[in-house]
């Protein structure tokens, strides 16, 4: 026995002493966990997080959270002498007069950014695999949450400096509270103190940005990890992977090590975006005043989408009773976001409703052997998608000589017609690539060696694949289709008969598959060989 | 008293001023004629330089605007444009057009100096208009201020040029340019000639000394070094989200994949 | 039908490949090497970082490609940083990769449902607990307890009633009242309608006495953006005509859409237009929404001249400025 391992040896001993936890450490610091990429994509957001945490940390120590108007005398000549308030002048002060100030600013911005990256191709990941199927329902629903509260908490975050920008944002979102139906100027008034733009909701958001929210964030992720720790993570299929078992690492000390080096990967590549790449110059801004605004006002990137959704709203106002509904406004600011969060959420139950499939699933399924639920997803990013682009459609006319107006008309036009081809085409894509599979199995690789038959025919050599191959492209489960009577044994309608058809009928599309390969079929065509 | 009448009444008195008197007069009319010859030369250069500028309108720019630049129908009258205006938009290259695109675009002048300035006195002999700026009216350096100017600049250009001077998109595909380059003679004659889409912005709503320092602001904005690294076009958080999408979220896969994969 | 198709089967876990650092110790010395020699790097990337910190000035610029002319301090400070962290990683990571055990391990899972005899006595509690507690039975509780609960919500709304004041009418009203000059923003002179050349613009705020101070609450209503045109350029009504003053016209430079400043004036077309989404407003037609999400047209300021010749407002605008809202009836 090594010194060191006499050392770990008591350290060990010394933890057990005290908690009795050895059986249950035992069992944990050998869990298994699968290597994958793309199981690494939370952990993206997850180190992010960290970094937010300990970069807005830092921010804190100087940043002022006032709306007090002070006159700039620091070190940034093209801004010395003007009134502004204490939040911006002090954001100023971080950038220009601590050393070191400037860098954790960007660092603490890209991170942002790069967290809410990390969500939506985690997010992405877990959809397009079935990893959100039973037992994982939950914990799918708090990633929701903290999707949408990633996206608050990171509006928040940009609205802080006070600067011309991030008032322009602020504006938007009062516009938004204000035309809530009924109580839509009362709220507006209690969240800024009054009339905007005030003088209390800085100090407000500053709060709920680094108190509030980071609190509910760090709730939500801790029962999020203890979920995939204690339901045990997914695992792609392959040869030996079964729904009893998980396949992979130790997380003591492959894991740790895999998993501690990436958190200062990921720390990493935010602090070289930070030295690198200049990220919301506020001293270019200037500060906020209501009467100014810059062409190209956008906000950061997971907002863009909604802002692409508001400007190519059409113009629609109603007024009843003399009272005024802003459905230019309400629609793709409130009605339609909820709409699609609210579906985002529910989606595991829906599927499930729809497959009638109640079982628990640890294997993930391939994308395109699931063509339907891959083609939803598909169909909802190219509708993101097309609002994020409207979004910044002066910058990209700007950039290829086009007009604004061409580009909100192909917006407003695509968003209603993409989406529905998007499904289409993926969805036929995912069943070519099924057929790819069975082509495979039953008839081997093509090897590109041609050889002449006796009889003169050129035929191509066909290899077959391997057994972990052929296990690895058959071993998926194809549902049938539901079959719900919609007449009871009496020959009598019975009352859910509507709902019934709806379902098998949603059921059919859930299960359209090309038959996969079987032994059985290989078996034959070896013996027309 | 008695001394100057008694000085009055001396003899030389006459000849003596007469003598000053045809000095005095002298003197006076070689001045006044000096001045006049300079006049008269100026008068001379400038309206050769109408008559050149004449010639280059004839062959260069009537076809579009009018032989008598009163409007050919295609582009718009030139009468009252001043000379500002023409120094604007030759001596930027956006006139002539070339093409009929929906807007000016700003490239390498076609016109020498000499010629552009031809142009501009042409111009402005058809009737009066903004007159170009003298160096010493563009002395921004010293009659600017660069904070005002920014304060200046946010109200009244940020809007189209964008925050940093970096131009912005326009209704049906015209655009405000870039202001990144410009020299200030061009900066101060499209602020008073109000080029294309641009509004005129009066000498008594922004002040000679208010444009001089929005010339400043830009000025030290284009100057300005990168404080925190690549600037990504200074556009805002379109340029910044396409970098997190792309370098930002591709490295970190790149490392995943480069940690998921088995070592030999 | 079903039992006699053969499916393909589970070849099982592949055999173990063993790396080169497994079988050749000479492989195992340099992956070792490897992991140390990033170690190492990422200390001369803190070294980086020290020293920049130190004795780089702030005002040192030089030029990258790519970059531009690049701040020396602020770039040795974040590389440095950013290559003392991701060493460490890389390392960490090599290190598990080539020296670590790589063999796979397989872990059981177990169906989350418990026993069925555990089941069913939990089931049982929990029935047994509802019981107990005699809701069902005891309806006057249970009513009561629920119009309690319901109640006692009411106290943290009724808490935060002091987040803000009431709007009373402030959404509708602003400071213009007849009379009041227009001033330019910044720089606050009276303007003359000679000041302005045709084609020309002005930001204008009402004028305020000596000495006071402009809150942002107010710009945020009161900025005005004065455009001239010709006269006949005009499509207005005789009322709306008689709002403007030799070609002079006033509106609201908050955007009737969402409240960014509408001040993007094409002097050709005539159009404005607001950078935020777009909306499009005809200014010969009073700011008649051509484009864009905005429902409304901008509200105009009437005005005039005072006896001394300076633009005045005639009347404050002939509607509430800024966004819509529910009490908004116009």
């Amino acid at each position: 026995m090594t010194a060191r391992e006499r050392i770990a040896g008591n350290v060990a001993g010394y933890v057990d002493d005290r908690t009795g936890a050895a059986k249950w450490m035992k069992k944990n610091l050998t869990k298994v966990f699968p290597d994958h990429w793309s199981f690494l994509l939370g952990e993206i957001c997850l180190y992010s997080f960290v970094i937010l945490l300990l970069s807005g940390t830092f921010l804190t120590f100087w940043y002022d959270p006032s709306m007090r108007e002070v006159v700039y005398e620091g070190s940034y000549e093209p801004l010395q002498g003007l009134e502004m308030s204490a939040a911006y002048a002090s954001t100023l002060d971080i950038s220009f007069e601590v050393r070191g100030g400037l860098l954790m600013r960007q660092i603490h911005h890209w991170a942002a950014l790069i967290f809410m990256v990390g969500i939506v191709v985690h997010l992405m990941r877990v959809y397009f695999t079935g990893a959100f199927r039973k037992p994982r329902e939950t914990n799918w629903v708090i990633g929701v949450g903290l999707l949408t509260l990633g996206i608050v908490e990171g509006f928040l975050g940009y609205s802080l400096p006070d600067d011309l920008l991030s008032g322009t944002g602020i504006r938007i979102a009062e516009a938004i509270i204000q035309a809530l139906p009924v109580v839509g100027s009362y709220l507006a008034f209690f969240t800024f103190g009054g009339a905007f733009p005030g003088v209390a909701f800085i100090p407000r958001i500053y709060t709920v940005h680094i108190l509030l929210l980071p609190g509910i964030f760090l709730a939500l992720i801790t029962v999020h990890l203890m979920l995939v720790w204690y339901q045990k993570h997914t695992q792609f299929p392959g040869p030996g992977r079964t729904e009893k078992n998980v396949v992979g690492y130790p997380l003591m000390p492959v894991y740790m090590a895999k998993a501690g080096g990436f958190f200062f990967i990921v720390f990493g590549v935010t602090a070289f975006l930070g030295a690198v790449a200049s990220i919301n110059p506020i001293w270019l801004y200037g500060p906020y005043t209501p009467g100014q605004v810059s062409a190209g006002s956008q906000p950061d990137w997971y907002m863009g989408w909604l802002d692409g959704l508001v400007r190519m709203a059409p113009p629609i106002e109603t007024v009843t009773f003399g009272y005024t509904i802003s459905w230019n406004i309400l629609i793709p600011g409130l009605i339609l976001p909820g709409i699609m969060f609210t579906a985002l959420a529910l989606y595991p139950f829906i599927e499930s409703w729809a497959t009638g499939d109640k079982r628990e699933h640890h294997l993930l399924d391939r994308p395109r052997n699931a063509p339907t639920r891959t083609a939803i997803g598909a169909m909802a990013l190219t509708f993101t998608l097309v609002c994020l682009l409207n979004g910044g459609n002066d910058i990209i006319a700007t950039t290829f000589d086009l007009t604004i107006n061409q580009m909100m008309w192909f917006s407003r036009i695509g968003v209603i017609v993409l989406p529905p081809l998007a499904y289409v085409i993926t969805k036929r894509l995912c069943l070519s690539l099924q057929r790819a599979d069975r082509d495979l199995v039953l008839h081997g690789r093509e090897t590109g060696r041609l050889v002449r038959m006796p009889n003169g025919e050129f035929t191509e050599i066909h290899e077959p694949i391997s057994a972990e191959k052929a296990w690895l492209l058959t071993s998926h489960e194809q549902l049938a289709p539901l079959e719900l009577p919609d007449l009871d044994g009496g020959g009598v309608r019975r009352p859910g008969a509507i709902k019934n058809k709806i379902r098998n009928r949603i059921s059919r599309s859930m299960a359209t598959a090309v038959p996969k390969a079987t032994q059985s079929e290989r078996k034959e065509l070896e013996g027309h060989h | 008293m008695k001394r100057l009448s008694r000085l009055r009444r001396h003899r030389a008195t006459g000849p003596i001023l007469l003598i000053f008197a045809l000095f005095t007069i002298g003197t006076t009319f070689q001045v006044a004629s000096a001045v006049d010859a300079e006049q008269t030369t100026t008068i001379a250069a400038r309206s050769a330089a109408i008559d050149e500028g004449r010639e280059i309108f004839l062959k260069g720019c009537s076809s579009c605007h009018g032989l008598n630049a009163e409007s050919g129908g295609i582009a718009p009258s030139l009468i009252g444009v001043g000379a500002a205006s023409v120094d604007f938009q030759v001596g930027t290259g956006r006139m002539p057009m070339g093409d009929m695109s929906v807007q000016a675009m700003r490239k390498a002048p076609l016109y020498n100096p000499e010629e552009v300035y031809a142009l501009a006195m042409y111009v402005a002999s058809l009737a009066p208009g903004p007159e170009i700026p003298t160096e010493e009216m563009l002395n921004y350096e010293r009659d600017g201020s660069t904070a005002e100017g920014g304060e200046l600049f946010r109200t009244n250009c940020a809007m189209c040029h964008n925050f940093a001077g970096q131009g912005g998109a326009l209704t049906q595909g015209k655009y405000a340019p870039t202001l990144m380059g410009v020299e200030p003679v061009h900066i101060y004659e499209a602020l008073i000639t109000g080029p294309q889409s641009m509004p005129v912005f009066s000498d008594k709503t922004i002040t000679p000394e208010e444009k001089l320092s929005m010339i400043k602001w830009i000025k030290a904005a284009e100057a300005e070094p990168q404080l925190g690294g690549a600037a990504l076009g200074r556009v805002g958080p379109v340029t910044e989200g396409l970098l997190v999408w792309t370098l930002g979220i591709g490295l970190l896969i790149g490392v995943a994949v480069w940690l998921a994969a088995k070592a030999r | 039908m079903s039992n006699e198709i053969e499916l393909i089967k589970d070849p099982g876990l592949p055999a173990h490949v063993h790396r080169r650092a497994d079988t050749d110790p000479k492989a195992a010395a340099r992956a070792e090497r490897q992991v140390a020699t990033l170690f190492i790097l990422s200390a001369l990337g803190t070294v980086v970082l020290v020293y920049s910190y130190l004795f780089v000035d702030e005002d040192i610029f030089f030029f990258i490609p790519v970059l531009g002319n690049t701040n020396a301090h602020q770039l040795g400070l974040g590389m440095g940083m950013a290559i003392a962290l991701f060493c460490i990683g890389a390392g960490l990571i090599h290190w598990a990769k080539t020296l670590m055990p790589d063999e796979e391990v397989i872990a059981q899972r177990h169906e989350f449902k418990s026993e069925d005899e555990d089941r069913e006595d939990f089931v049982k509690t929990v029935k047994a607990g509802a019981a107990a507690a005699g809701l069902g039975r005891r309806p006057l509780i249970k009513r009561t307890l629920g119009a309690a609960l319901g109640l006692s919500a009411i106290s943290p709304v009724l808490l935060l009633g002091d987040l803000g004041p009431l709007p009373g009418n402030q959404l509708k009203t602003t400071s213009w009242k007849k009379g009041t000059r227009l001033v330019t923003d910044p720089g606050d002179r009276p303007l003359r309608p000679q000041d302005l050349e045709v084609g020309a613009v002005a930001q204008t705020l009402p004028e305020i006495a000596p000495g006071e101070h402009r809150s942002l609450n107010d710009i945020g209503k009161d900025a005005v953006l004065l455009i001239r045109l010709r006269p006949e350029e005009f499509n207005l009504d005789a009322e709306r005509l008689s709002w403007t003053y030799e070609g002079i016209i006033a509106f609201s430079k908050i955007c009737s859409h969402m409240g960014c400043a509408v001040a993007l004036y094409e002097q050709q077309t005539k159009h404005l237009l607001c950078p935020c989404h777009q909306s499009t407003f005809d200014v010969t037609r009073a700011a008649k929404v051509i484009f864009g999400p905005s429902a409304r047209p901008l509200p105009q300021l009437p005005i005039t001249i005072d006896a001394e010749g300076y633009l005045v407002a005639q009347a404050p605008f002939n509607e509430p400025v800024g966004p819509s809202f529910w009490e908004r009836s116009t």
